[in-house]
């Protein structure tokens, strides 16, 4: 009999370093300061960790971490592809530890100099042949070395076959830096967006312009899974893990799924939806915010119709009508998300789906039972489903 | 000091043969010796009937637009902007990304004809790209 994630183990505890442009320590150095607040929010010693969960994009090693924290004996360490879809990736791999007994209490982090150190931005380069860096070379050779390049191309395609307009993606944008406006830890506390201040941006890939493309941080954030029964006596209210996959498709790449009959959809999201609806139970309905991943604007217009908010082509209107703010039908990514609070690859909008569910998030709407969380958008990624215990 | 030159695609046993057809003059498409199937980017095996045997034929060129981006930041040494890329549908029916040239940014649109021609950069390095079809060209496919 197989084991069903759906209610095994729970979010237990969330911490975060500073959000900066320039922190001026190693990213070693942020992971700890984030697993270290994590911990204490949750009440656990580090001599209580036996599983640590990182990207491989991080530079931060578990057993470092380990060492420099005190952590005693692991029994599993393991670290996720594909930037950031891996964010729900970590969850999915904590929480198979921990229904089966492979691990206890398992954190899981992302900590990066993404600002003053290696830019996501400044594109990939070809130092080490590898099947990865061979799909690069396609890309390369013509100049379109940047993520916001990637996503330009699938977006366009979209917004045409579609009429979606840069009003529609403005909106996104705003709303999501209105919340940040209510949260001091954000990049974007302090600084209204309006429609002039968006239109008037740079633009940097038609049809991206500068305020849809997420921050580039330094920051850590991590996160600690244990099982429900254990999250029970730690000091904080669980946010229980109802459903969690992660999600490829056929003829899959990372960021150039460009040979695919049907530009205009995300297959690989819609696998998730499809995964993490039937584990949990529940249906679009059933989601009451979202942490839809959203490193670049048009990929939160296009998840509304992966995981059925909204029918094809219909997202646009959804948009329009308000509906990812407070008052709306689906509240999404409360804290600013990767566009307005910090971009730490997808694991601080995993720590806000947890916020939302304890009811503490700087933008609480009522009535929070259920969140949904994404990870990267044209990569491979993943879906996750919280509840309340 | 010379002009900066574009990023040179790194190489392995399953791209660098297409490069060298680049170099040779030819747009070539990997095609499957069991099955005949089409496919780009090329791979070793074939998706469709797991054959590693493989040729591959020169495209006639022809294509339709079926996405594109301007990229006008960050700007690479090597390039200039703005810089308009292109996913074209080649009348073989696979799919390239590449450059579109001798066509203003504001003037790309979704569906339009182009041909492909190879590229020479100072450097010497050769480069499959694309520019709009010449009048009375047959694109009535």
């Amino acid at each position: 009999m197989p084991i069903s994630l759906k209610n095994e183990a729970a979010i237990a505890g969330i911490g975060s370093t500073e959000f900066s442009k320039n922190s001026g320590v190693s990213e070693l150095s942020l992971a700890c300061q984030a697993i270290n607040h994590c911990l204490n929010d949750a009440g656990l010693a580090p001599s209580e960790v036996d599983g640590l969960v990182t990207y491989t994009l991080d530079s931060t090693d578990e057993i470092e971490v380990a060492r420099a924290m005190g952590m005693g004996d692991l029994t599993l360490f393991a670290k996720i592809n594909y930037g950031g879809g891996a964010a729900v990736g970590l969850i999915q791999q904590a929480a198979m530890a921990v229904a089966t007994g492979a691990a206890k209490n398992v954190v899981v982090w992302r900590a990066m100099n993404g600002r003053s150190g290696k830019r996501m931005g400044q594109g990939v380069s070809g130092d080490i042949l590898s099947s990865d860096i061979i799909h690069w070379s396609w890309y390369m050779a013509y100049g379109m070395l940047t993520p916001v390049s990637w996503v330009a191309m699938i977006a366009n395609a979209y917004m045409h076959k579609y009429g979606v307009t840069v009003e529609h993606l403005a909106e996104v944008a705003m709303a999501q830096r209105d919340f940040a406006l209510n949260n001091p830890a954000a990049a974007g506390y302090g600084k209204p967006l309006t429609l002039d201040g968006y239109m008037n941006a740079r633009m940097v890939c038609e049809p991206l312009r500068l305020y849809d493309c997420c921050q580039e941080t330094d920051g850590g954030c991590a996160l600690l899974i244990t099982s429900t029964e254990r999250a029970r006596d730690l000091k904080q209210k669980p946010a229980v893990i109802r459903g969690v996959t992660q999600a490829s498709s056929r003829g899959q790449e990372q960021m150039t799924s460009f040979y695919r009959d049907d530009l205009q959809s995300l297959p690989e999201m819609e696998l998730a939806a499809r995964r993490v609806y039937k584990m949990s139970g529940l249906g679009p309905q059933d989601i009451d915010a979202t942490c839809l991943y959203d490193a670049f604007t048009p990929e939160v217009i296009m998840q509304l119709e992966s995981f059925s908010f909204c029918g094809r082509g219909e997202a646009k209107d959804f948009v329009a009508d308000g509906n990812l703010r407070r008052d709306g039908q689906l509240p999404n990514n409360t804290h600013g998300g990767l566009l307005s609070e910090a971009y730490i690859h997808g694991v601080n909008n995993i720590a806000e789906g947890a916020r939302l569910i304890r009811g503490s998030s700087c933008n609480q709407p009522e009535g929070v039972e259920h969140v949904l969380i994404s990870s990267g958008v044209g990569v491979p990624t993943g879906a996750l489903i919280l509840g309340r215990d | 000091m010379a002009k900066p030159s574009r990023m040179k695609p790194p190489m392995g046993h399953d791209n660098g043969w297409w490069w060298q057809q680049a170099a040779d003059g030819k747009l070539a498409i990997q095609r499957c010796a069991s099955c005949q199937t089409l496919r780009h980017p090329p791979r070793p095996m074939c998706s469709e009937c797991r054959s590693m045997d493989w040729d591959f034929i020169e495209s006639c060129g022809r294509g339709t637009v079926t996405s594109y981006t301007v990229l006008h930041h960050p700007q690479f040494p090597g390039y200039d902007y703005p810089l308009i890329i292109v996913l074209v549908d080649l009348e073989e029916g696979t799919r390239l990304t590449a450059q579109l040239q001798d066509c203003d940014s504001e003037d790309v649109e979704f569906g339009m004809a182009v041909e492909s021609y190879i590229h020479q950069d100072a450097d010497g390095f050769k480069i499959p790209m694309f520019r709009p079809a010449t009048e009375g060209a047959d694109n009535a496919n």
